[in-house]
């Protein structure tokens, strides 16, 4: 190397390094979420959103995988005292973060910093789900949806069927059995076996899902799926597997595969689900929408809160927490959860960002985003239908597909199958229970 | 027994010591603290953590579906041992005659060992989907049957074992490939003057002398039927429909990570470890024996 | 040609398309459009979109970083794996020493507890040793095995004593033997393992999932399930494909250019 490029680089190099640098060095603040594709994204997006509105706080948004998988690499940089300083845990994990003794409740954190934030303001069914028996907030709720009825408007067409969507599940079996007539391949399936047809079912019609007012009251330790209206429920989708008009699509939300590619006629999953499928049906089917159906003889309950909060964990550092609390401020002006819901079609979180998003006339662009609020505004809040919480709910849940599988296949009755699920469950209640007694 | 050559005071454990090291961090220290843990009920978050004894191995043990994950672990680790090693030894046999294009068709046939289970397993699921899949398509035209692997157990375990199968292939047929390269064509040669046919010779001479090969495949197929399809179990079918697939490794990662039991996960490990040991004891007695010609 | 000879290349044959045919579906479908996947009957020639997809799933999920990661991995698990167990196995061949069974024995019990089963465990110590989301910790720990020492272990015994006895005669020490006859010797068996370990390496799933937290540190295998079309995603498998393509090349490509050293290893230790 010659003198003269040897003495230009040393130029160059401390050029570099003296420049006295104008900026401090941003707070970085860990976010860890589960959304993946389109919610991925806008996640992302709302980071980058709070990241340039201010220079103090740099919140970086990593996907670490499913839910499960965010909630163990949580757990496992927690246990190795390096936690996120955010972490999106679904619904089914509040006990299991209750229980926890690792998290800093978020109506603490925004207390302690002065930020406001009207708790009041949150619609009923995310705030019931959500509050501890004082009222208070553990954890931020950040993308709320709710189980609702699709259907494929041309497959209603080609079976001869009226565009409406069916209300009850008696005519939920005749449409699918028509539907199967006319040849379409999957003529009734459900996304979220557990969520949809056994939590939600339970507590749309105001029946109860586990004791202890379903884990409000205290650790629950015994299911109650295997009653009279459980079991009927289970016999008629047996009988549908059986006779062809119900097309079991898997565990989870895999059998939104089936909808996306437009075989089913009838099909319920999460209201998140707009969004996917007005992307997938774009110039191939028309499809609409409607409120899960009834079942004949029962009460009138609701629909009960899915989807996941953002929980704050503890070992941080105060200036961190600071951060934190003015990244949720942010979250929550109704500017942001309208936006949010809007592009995403989750539920509106608070009763304001509703209110703005129905001004803007966003419901009329977007009318299918609006059955889930009137379902739920529709339903009545009952003791069983402010929700489920319960530990280990992940593998409870589990518990309950494998056994739907063994009804579904017809290797069980809906009754053996049930009282096995609920066998197995209590286990695993009883488990958790046994840890915190 | 051989007779150790060098003398030296300090070399042989400076030599030892990388991987000494490594094995006590990386290996003991876990193994150790799995062991520990399997004796406790731990709370996630490991803010709670009881003494119970025995209690996770009585919980497992009376367990019907534990059986029945062992059951499954056994039966699929064999299926695919057997069907892989067969298929594998009938076609060394084959690729081993004089014919010309010998090494083309090995690694025609070798590559597959290249991809990892889970690739596979994506793959397979995709050949396999219901709705757009290939083999589903074909088969339409032949049954009515729906091979709806969500829902029937034995759709589900013939689609991974087909995966794991075709999956290993190349590395059964490698061993072989080599093992019967090994043996001497003189004593096949004296064999057929003699007027045994190729059946005969095969059963007679190659498979008895293949036999330490079968031995050492059987025990590493065994063991990656056990072991390795994790990712290909998580990938497609995550243990069901039910618990068709559930096989001891999946159950035991899934107590422990999405059940967040954690003593009650180390628990199983510590049962799938006493199995492995049993494995490999025997596997390595009999090397032992069978090294010294 | 003879009967005999026809006969086998047409079963060869046969099991060599039997074999290649998933392969071959998924890169036609890597090379189709949306449309052209989700439609009846599924069409088995290339269609035209190869570059788009191939284009797509690299840029959509860093492709190129996710492959230099796995290929550090790869190589390093592979190279510190060799290096590290020929070493060993030379000591416990060659030498005799204090606590050398005690040696073996911890050595060889490794091989029974593989990772799935110590992971969380594994992460702690990862973690202590501030190791988490770095290259230290995605290869230091996949080093702790025992398959290359056996291996070598069971090639130097059918080594004839004679070799080093006489180095021993000519006045070279123990390394000099080490450099100069047994490596060498052992170039088959190096390249086996180097095979086995860079595919290993390449393909860990698991563990690369649990000590990586940032995009920019993961391996190509766990990158790419983002592609893969689940539930209420589009069903674009042709991108997925295309990225299992790239993903599955560089492993394979390993094995095809190696396989003759690949089986000639394998033979010397089967001996």
């Amino acid at each position: 190397m010659t003198r003269s490029a040897l003495s230009v680089l040393v130029a160059a190099a401390v050029l570099l390094t003296g420049v006295p640098s104008t900026s401090r060095a941003a707070t970085e603040i860990q976010f860890w979420h589960a959304m993946t594709a389109v919610l991925g994204e806008r996640v992302n997006d709302i980071a980058n959103k709070f990241n340039a509105s201010q220079r103090e706080y740099v919140v970086k948004a990593v996907h670490k995988g499913s839910y499960p998988e965010t909630l163990n690499a949580a757990i496992a940089a927690y246990r190795a005292k390096q936690p996120p300083h955010i972490v999106q845990v679904f619904e089914v994990g509040t006990q299991t973060m209750l229980s926890s003794g690792a998290v800093y409740p978020v109506y603490q954190l925004m207390k302690d910093h002065g930020v406001a934030i009207d708790w009041n303001d949150l619609i009923s069914p995310v705030k019931g789900y959500y509050s501890s028996t004082g009222g208070n907030l553990y954890s931020m709720p950040f993308n709320s949806s709710t189980p609702i009825l699709y259907y494929h408007k041309d497959h209603f067409k080609k079976a001869g069927l009226p565009d409406k969507p069916p209300a009850t599940w008696d005519a939920v079996e005749s449409m699918a059995r028509k539907l199967k007539t006319a040849g379409v391949k999957c003529p009734f399936s459900s996304a979220w076996p557990s969520w949809v047809l056994v939590e939600n079912m339970h507590a749309y019609h105001d029946q109860p899902f586990a004791d202890n007012r379903n884990g409000f009251d205290g650790l629950a330790t015994t299911l109650k799926i295997n009653g009279p209206f459980g079991v009927k429920m289970m016999e008629r989708l047996a009988r549908g597997a059986k006779d062809g008009w119900f097309t079991y699509g898997g565990r989870l939300n895999k059998a939104e595969a089936l909808m996306t590619a437009g075989e089913c006629g009838i099909f319920t999953t999460s209201s998140a689900y707009i969004g996917n499928l007005a992307r997938a049906s774009e110039g191939k089917f028309a499809w609409g929408t409607g409120p899960l159906p009834r079942l004949a003889g029962f009460p009138q309950g609701n629909s009960i809160i899915g989807g996941a909060t953002l929980w704050v964990m503890r070992g941080g550092k105060p200036e961190e927490y600071k951060g934190v609390a003015q990244f949720f401020k942010y979250l929550a002006s109704t500017e942001n959860q309208a936006w949010w819901a809007g592009v995403t079609g989750y539920l509106p979180l608070t009763n304001s960002a509703a209110k703005a998003l129905e001004a803007s006339g966003h419901y009329v662009k977007n009318p299918h985003q609006k059955t889930a609020i009137v379902q739920m505004n529709a339903g009545k809040t009952t003791p069983n239908s402010q929700g489920i919480r319960l530990g280990n709910f992940n593998s409870v849940r589990d518990a309950i597909e494998e056994q739907m599988e063994n009804i579904f296949s017809g290797n069980k009755t809906a009754k053996q199958g049930l009282d096995d699920a609920v066998a197995k469950s209590n286990d695993i209640l009883k488990e958790f229970a046994a840890l915190y007694r | 027994m051989r007779r150790a050559v060098f003398r030296n005071p300090w070399l042989p454990y400076a030599l030892v010591a990388p991987q000494i090291a490594i094995t006590i961090v990386f290996f003991f220290w876990p193994a150790f603290d799995s062991l520990r843990l399997s004796l406790y009920r731990a709370s996630p978050f490991g803010d709670r953590l009881i003494f119970i004894g025995g209690g996770n191995f009585t919980r497992l043990l009376g367990d019907p579906a534990y059986f029945r994950s062992v059951a499954t672990s056994l039966g699929f680790s064999l299926v695919v041992t057997v069907a892989g090693l067969a298929v594998a030894l009938l076609l060394a046999s084959l690729a081993n005659a004089r014919i010309r294009g010998l090494a083309v068709y090995r690694t025609l046939l070798l590559w597959p060992y290249g991809i990892a289970p889970a690739v596979a397993g994506v793959i397979w699921l995709f050949v396999f989907h219901p709705s757009f899949g290939v083999l589903p398509y074909l088969l339409s035209f032949v049954t009515d049957y729906q091979f709806n692997w969500f829902l029937k157990g034995w759709v589900a375990l013939t689609l991974i074992v087909i995966a794991a199968v075709w999956k290993q292939f190349g590395y059964n047929l490698a061993f072989y490939l080599a093992g019967l390269q090994a043996i001497p064509g003189s004593v096949l040669e004296a064999a057929s003057v003699d007027g045994a046919g190729p059946v005969r010779r095969f059963f007679a001479i190659t498979f008895p002398l293949l036999s330490p090969v079968t031995f050492f495949l059987f025990t590493l197929n065994m063991t990656f039927a056990f072991f390795e399809t994790f990712g290909l179990i998580h990938a497609v079918t995550q243990g069901g429909p039910g618990d068709a697939t559930s096989i001891l490794v999946y159950r035991a990662w899934k107590d422990g990570f999405d059940g967040l039991q954690l003593g009650y996960s180390a628990a199983q490990s510590v049962i799938l470890m006493l199995l492995v040991i049993a494995l490999t004891t025997v596997q390595f007695r009999y090397a032992e024996k069978k090294v010294t010609y | 040609m003879d009967r005999s000879s026809a006969i086998t290349h047409v079963i060869l044959v046969a099991a060599v398309v039997v074999l290649a045919f998933p392969l071959y579906y998924a890169f036609v479908i890597s090379t189709q459009s949306l449309d052209e996947v989700t439609s009846l009957p599924p069409k088995l020639a290339p269609s035209t979109h190869l570059v788009q997809n191939y284009a797509d799933a690299w840029s959509r999920v860093g492709m190129g970083r996710l492959l230099l990661n796995s290929a550090i991995v790869a190589l390093a698990v592979a190279l510190g794996k060799i290096v590290i167990s020929l070493l060993s196995a030379f000591a416990i061949v060659y030498f005799d020493f204090r606590g050398k069974q005690l040696v073996f024995w911890m050595i060889f019990v490794t091989l029974m507890l593989p990772v799935p089963v110590r992971i969380v465990s594994t992460y702690q110590v990862v973690s202590v040793l501030g190791w988490v989301d770095t290259y230290w910790g995605l290869t230091v720990p996949l080093m702790a095995s025992a398959t290359g020492t056996f291996l070598f272990r069971q090639y130097y015994r059918t080594i004839p004593d004679s070799l080093a006895e006489a180095a021993q005669l000519d006045g070279a020490g123990p390394l000099r033997f080490l450099w100069s006859i047994l490596l060498p010797l052992s170039t088959a068996n190096i390249a086996a393992l180097f095979v086995i370990l860079f595919v290993y390496g390449w393909n860990d799933y698991l563990w690369p999932l649990m000590v990586t937290n940032s995009q920019e540190m993961r391996t190509a295998v766990i990158g790419i399930d983002s592609l893969i079309p689940r539930t209420s995603q589009l069903p674009e498998w042709n991108v997925a494909m295309a990225a299992a393509m790239m993903v599955l090349l560089p492993p394979v490509a390993v094995i095809v250019a190696m396989q003759r050293w690949f089986v000639k290893g394998l033979i010397e230790t089967e001996k």
